[in-house]
């Protein structure tokens, strides 16, 4: 089973500090880490057919003060958005011989924890330790406005994601819950309040689909929730217009730590989980099920159990190539790995 | 998480415990052909000596640390560090344990995972504090703000 995935290489990414995130561009020909060394480095490859990531492009060392938790791409891939624990939030642009700082958004009142891009492009959240989750409206002429800011969460929010084509936000939090909102009537509202995990929601992600949402947390479990639409044949009751999310798989007993993240490929399905224990775990499907919409059942088809020296921080398959995945760790590494589908019986 | 201010004291008078003795070294380790594997009394040795943020005496002589409440397994790179605070409204539990803690990610090797929480039933907040010490993204945030890093180095300096 470990020969499931394969070590590529390793990239001493933020080699005096922890790799805290990792973001592959939207053609996958770059990948964007980020650490406690207050940098963002940009990484591609190094020109031949298939060659390693190894390249360092770009490096973004002083738009932030302090720690920069998490990156992400824009869908058009120009742009690139960093969420720092100085409370703010850079948009770097590419440029001809890199990256320049063109907006720092400040509002939050302390860490910024993550920031996502919507699929459209035109829209942008962010979230931080104040409990708060902010949506960002960008113009034609590169301007970002706040459009709304949601309270819901009780606690620190740990992270924030969009659906994968249409308009609707999900954040975790510190408060062990997960929130879904969406626009209404010219405001964004929260539509769900996902309970269940036992302890700090520390990742989500949804399938290619967006019929599924993944979430890992500090109770060493994941769980899979399915979107149920009102008048669903399942007969899940919903309120309202708002579909109902409804938790039908939990992974647990598989991880000896907390879960720092999961990446589910929408490639392959498969789902990747990075642990405290310094493993990397993948998950797949597994078709036999007698009710799959209903019940899916998730079977472990890797696990390799140093994957780093110190705790992984984050997992990320690449969105252009099947079964490269990346990862980073504490220990300021980057690694590559090749992941091979398991005959699933 | 707060530093000490200018309130009265809210244990005024703390009970306060014997330290223990030096450890004894013993031949096997001073042997530097065989392997010395890091144990609980090394352990403890590393946090007996933090200072208590309101009062001059140390984590030991307050009773907040002891030996038997610190299990270090150096085969798998675990230690784990229960301690009590003095009283069970203790404001300073919070900070107690980040001293703890940094003290333990400075001193031992990397590879270490370290879990310092309350000895249970000891404290009001129990829970929410053990949450807090166990969130290494908010022990990171933390440690960059320059007036808290400064307390917590106050409780690990050496008192002359």
């Amino acid at each position: 089973m470990k020969e499931a995935l394969v070590l590529q290489s390793r990239v001493a990414a933020h080699p005096e500090a922890r790799c805290w995130f990792l973001a592959w561009s939207p053609n996958g020909n770059l990948i964007a880490s980020c650490g406690g060394d207050r940098a963002v480095r940009v990484w591609g490859r190094d020109g031949t057919e298939g060659g390693q990531l190894e390249a360092c492009r770009a490096v973004l060392s002083d738009g932030h003060q302090r720690t920069v938790r998490r990156v992400a791409w824009s869908p058009c891939g120009s742009y690139l958005a960093s969420a720092s624990f100085d409370a703010t939030t850079c948009i770097w642009k590419r440029c001809q011989d890199g990256f320049e700082c063109v907006t720092t958004l400040e509002g939050h009142e302390n860490e910024v924890k993550s920031v996502a891009w919507a699929p459209s492009g035109s829209l942008l959240a962010t979230c931080s330790r104040d409990k708060s989750v902010w949506v960002w409206e960008v113009d034609e002429e590169e301007e970002y406005e706040c459009v709304s800011v949601l309270n819901s969460h009780t606690q620190d929010v740990k992270h924030v994601v969009w659906h994968p084509n249409q308009e609707l936000l999900a954040s975790a939090s510190y408060d062990d819950t997960v929130k879904l909102y969406h626009e209404e009537e010219d405001d964004w509202v929260c539509c769900a309040t996902l309970e269940g995990h036992e302890s700090t929601v520390w990742s989500i992600a949804f399938d290619g689909s967006g019929q599924r949402l993944a979430s890992c947390s500090d109770d060493k479990t994941v769980r899979i929730w399915q979107c149920y639409k009102p008048g669903n044949e399942e007969g899940v009751t919903c309120s309202g217009n708002d579909p109902t999310w409804k938790c039908v798989c939990n992974l647990s007993g598989y991880h000896s730590r907390t879960i720092y993240d999961v990446s589910w490929c929408r490639l392959t399905g498969a789902l990747a989980t990075a642990c405290g224990d310094d493993a990397i775990r993948v998950f797949e499907e597994s078709t036999s099920s007698s009710s799959p919409q209903q019940q899916p059942t998730f079977s472990l088809t890797a696990h390799v159990a140093r994957a780093h020296t110190q705790d992984v921080n984050c997992v990320a398959w690449n969105p252009k190539e099947p079964g490269l995945l990346a990862s980073c760790s504490d220990d300021g590494e980057m690694a590559f790995w090749k992941y091979q589908q398991p005959e699933l019986c | 998480m707060v530093g000490p201010g200018a309130a009265p004291l809210e244990n005024a008078n703390p009970l306060v415990y014997r330290r223990s003795g030096e450890r004894p070294v013993t031949a096997r380790e001073e042997d530097d052909e065989l392997p010395d594997s890091i144990d609980d009394r090394e352990i403890f040795d590393l946090i007996r000596s933090i200072n208590d943020p309101e009062h001059p005496l140390t984590l030991e002589e307050l009773n907040v640390v002891e030996q038997v409440r610190v299990k270090v397994n150096d085969a798998e790179s675990t230690v784990v560090v229960e301690f009590t605070p003095t009283i069970p409204h203790c404001s300073m539990a919070t900070l107690i344990g980040l001293s703890i803690k940094v003290k333990l990610i400075r001193s031992l090797p990397e590879r270490f995972k370290m879990d310092v929480h309350i000895t249970p039933g000891t404290h009001a907040s129990e829970h929410a504090v053990n949450k807090q010490l166990a969130d290494k993204e908010r022990v990171a945030a933390a440690l960059e703000n320059s007036h808290l890093l400064e307390v917590v180095n106050q409780c690990l300096s050496a008192r002359s």
